[in-house]
């Protein structure tokens, strides 16, 4: 590092006095995320360290502060530690919550900073160079047309939503539009809070209230594990199958060997922070453009390409 | 804790007639199975009802050990983050012995071993914390939850900790499976339910857990070893979430940084709602399966029916919890 930093310095110092207009030394690129409290999150963290050490090796003039948060206030303290402390020039943030880190990131962005905003807006617009995000409306169409083209005769089915948040209203939105008129009969929604052990409570409640289901909508692969083990438990045959979402290791495991209860799922990577970080990067080692906003588009995920979206190492 | 001498003989409530703090769990808890039949025809139906007792067996389970503790005049906030670690632990101990000895019962032997061992040591330190430190027990609790939950993660990599697949077929009966129809969760959720009550009622323990609730001092005066009695309960209650945990592994065969959530709190909710007080000095036992009964009735009829939003699932729960206090309130004034 020591070593590293010196020669970059005395190349800078050398490249100074040749040309004068090239003045930058380290860019230092803070990256702000939740803590790995839950399953995604966790895959996130992992995609993010990942990146970070592999951008540190290949560009020695570019250096990390990776903080991760609990709660909304301790991001907002993380940020300004690093405003504070390691001056920063670049910041991606992931935002626990929009409205808490609107002010702070916007103070970032004022001391003229590059900020890049992942996944979740901030709630005033214009304040951030890049957005990266996934697409909440189209997960939820997605897998709906999934549903439409797997069941062309129509059928019941129950859906597990996630806890009570804008994007949950996203994706069930975008489902709801695309099963519309396919003859498909939502027979009941819950909250099964993307959590393994509630939405094991809600799906037998589900087997107990309606003597027959078709097929499920879990929405979250954490919640088809739940919804898997309680049908499992009733011994009910009439689940043809159960469709989950995000990405999980083990779940793209069972769509590769082709388990017929688990016959797809659909992508949303917590590895979109790599490439917000990534990109970030970009915009100070290369000429090329890169601000603007990037929406990674939910795929389905199927037998014949499970293989591309399979991370073994990964905890999630 | 008041300084107010009233120590109240567990007799003088054990007997009386139409007494609304005694007769209101039970009373709630009828009319929720009712308002459950009236809107379901399935609520009553054998698989409903298996399901939802065994669900509650875990927090229940856990409840009865808190009752001692809050009837010793303690408190643990620590029991949902506990079981997540614990059976984090567990998990990790099953799969590291899994090579050397093979797929099969001894395994799980151990990782239960594990289990109950871990949880009286956790208990033992909140318990040492709280007796020998004379550190306030929210205080101690309040931070060792932040530990396990933390040591769950960290155990985890932020993923999720999933038990060797075969292990999880041999150990799955343990939830799923039973004796005569009744499945494990629920007769061990009984058998401790059971003991728990006769301990309380008919053993010197028990009544040195109220007498140090309702009085420290005059327990104090009276003999009693107040250090060593509350000590105990807290080991009592971290063997009990080794025993939880036992029971909870084999369901979903996992444990995350979300296993166990907020479960300190339902437990403390159903020991309250069951007329044990919260400042100690009088615990029922029975009351508090009622507690845990009634708890968990209302999300299931919530899910059974669609009249309700199930955004104000959490508000109805609060609603009884705080009724069942207003009910506890009225009692104390007046005696």
């Amino acid at each position: 590092m020591e070593l590293k930093t010196l020669t970059g310095a005395l190349g800078v110092a050398v490249a100074m006095a040749a040309t004068p207009t090239f003045a930058q030394d380290t860019t230092v690129i803070g990256v702000s995320i939740p803590a790995a409290t839950h399953g995604w999150a966790g895959g996130m963290n992992f995609h993010a360290q990942e990146a970070v050490d592999r951008l540190e090796e290949t560009y020695p003039e570019l250096d990390f502060v990776l903080a991760t948060a609990s709660d909304p206030a301790k991001q907002v303290n993380d940020i300004e530690d690093m405003v504070a402390a390691r001056g920063i020039d670049a910041l991606v943030v992931l935002p626990f919550e929009s409205e808490p880190l609107t002010g702070p990131v916007k103070n970032v962005a004022d001391n003229g900073a590059w900020v890049t905003v992942v996944d979740r807006g901030l709630s005033e617009e214009g304040i951030e160079d890049l957005y990266v995000a996934g697409d909440n409306p189209g997960f939820g169409r997605v897998s709906g047309e999934y549903f439409a083209d797997k069941m062309p005769d129509g059928g019941k089915i129950v859906v597990l939503r996630g806890i009570p948040t804008t994007i949950d209203n996203e994706r069930v939105e975008g489902f709801q539009s695309a099963i519309d008129g396919s003859g498909i009969e939502v027979l009941g929604m819950e909250h099964g809070n993307w959590n393994r052990d509630d939405s094991f409570t809600v799906m037998q409640d589900f087997l107990s209230k309606y003597p027959e289901i078709d097929a499920v909508w879990a929405s979250d692969d954490d919640m088809a594990v739940g919804a898997l083990a309680a049908i499992e438990q009733a011994g009910r045959e009439d689940v043809q199958f159960v469709l989950g979402g995000a990405g999980m290791k083990e779940m793209i495991k069972r769509v590769m060997d082709g388990d017929e209860m688990i016959p797809a799922d659909v992508t949303y990577p917590p590895s979109m922070i790599a490439t917000a970080i990534e990109l970030t990067a970009l915009n100070f080692v290369s000429n090329a453009p890169v601000s603007g906003e990037f929406v990674i588009g939910s795929v389905l995920i199927t037998p014949e390409n499970a293989e591309n979206f399979y991370y073994p190492d990964s905890p999630f | 804790m008041s300084d107010t001498v009233s120590v109240k003989p567990a007799s003088n409530r054990a007997s009386p007639f139409l007494d609304l703090h005694i007769l209101g769990p039970i009373l709630a808890l009828i009319v929720l199975v009712v308002i459950g039949a009236l809107m379901n025809p399935n609520f009553l139906s054998y698989a409903n009802i298996t399901n939802v007792l065994a669900r509650s067996a875990f927090i229940g389970i856990i409840a009865v050990g808190m009752t001692f503790v809050i009837t010793a005049g303690g408190l643990d906030l620590s029991v949902g983050s506990m079981a997540a670690f614990i059976a984090g632990l567990m998990i990790l101990v099953m799969n590291a012995l899994l090579p050397a000895m093979g797929s099969g019962v001894g395994v799980i032997l151990v990782g239960m071993l594990t289990a109950l061992v871990a949880g009286l040591l956790a208990g033992g330190l909140n318990g040492f914390l709280i007796t020998h430190m004379r550190i306030e027990a929210f205080i101690v609790t309040l931070g060792s939850m932040g530990i396990y939950r933390s040591l769950v993660t960290w155990l985890a990599d932020g993923g999720t900790l999933s038990l060797d697949f075969g292990l999880r077929e041999i150990y799955g009966p343990v939830y799923y499976g039973g004796l005569f129809g009744i499945s494990w969760p629920i007769i061990i959720f009984a058998l401790v339910a059971i003991i728990g009550e006769v301990v309380m009622r008919h053993t010197a323990f028990g009544r040195h857990c109220a007498a140090i609730g309702s009085n420290e001092k005059v327990a104090r005066y009276s003999a009693v070893h107040v250090g060593r009695v509350r000590m105990a309960t807290y080991v009592l209650l971290g063997i009990l979430v080794g025993v939880a945990t036992i029971m909870y592994v084999p369901r979903l065969g996992s444990a995350s940084s979300a296993t166990g959530v907020l479960w300190e709190l339902e437990a403390i909710a159903a020991v309250i709602i069951g007329g044990t007080v919260l400042k100690g000095g009088f615990g029922r036992v029975w009351g508090t399966v009622i507690g845990v009964l009634i708890l968990s009735l209302i999300g299931n009829i919530l899910n059974l029916t669609d009249m309700v939003s199930p955004y104000l699932n959490g508000a109805i729960q609060g609603v009884i919890i705080v009724l069942a206090v207003v009910l506890q309130r009225d009692k104390k004034a007046e005696g």
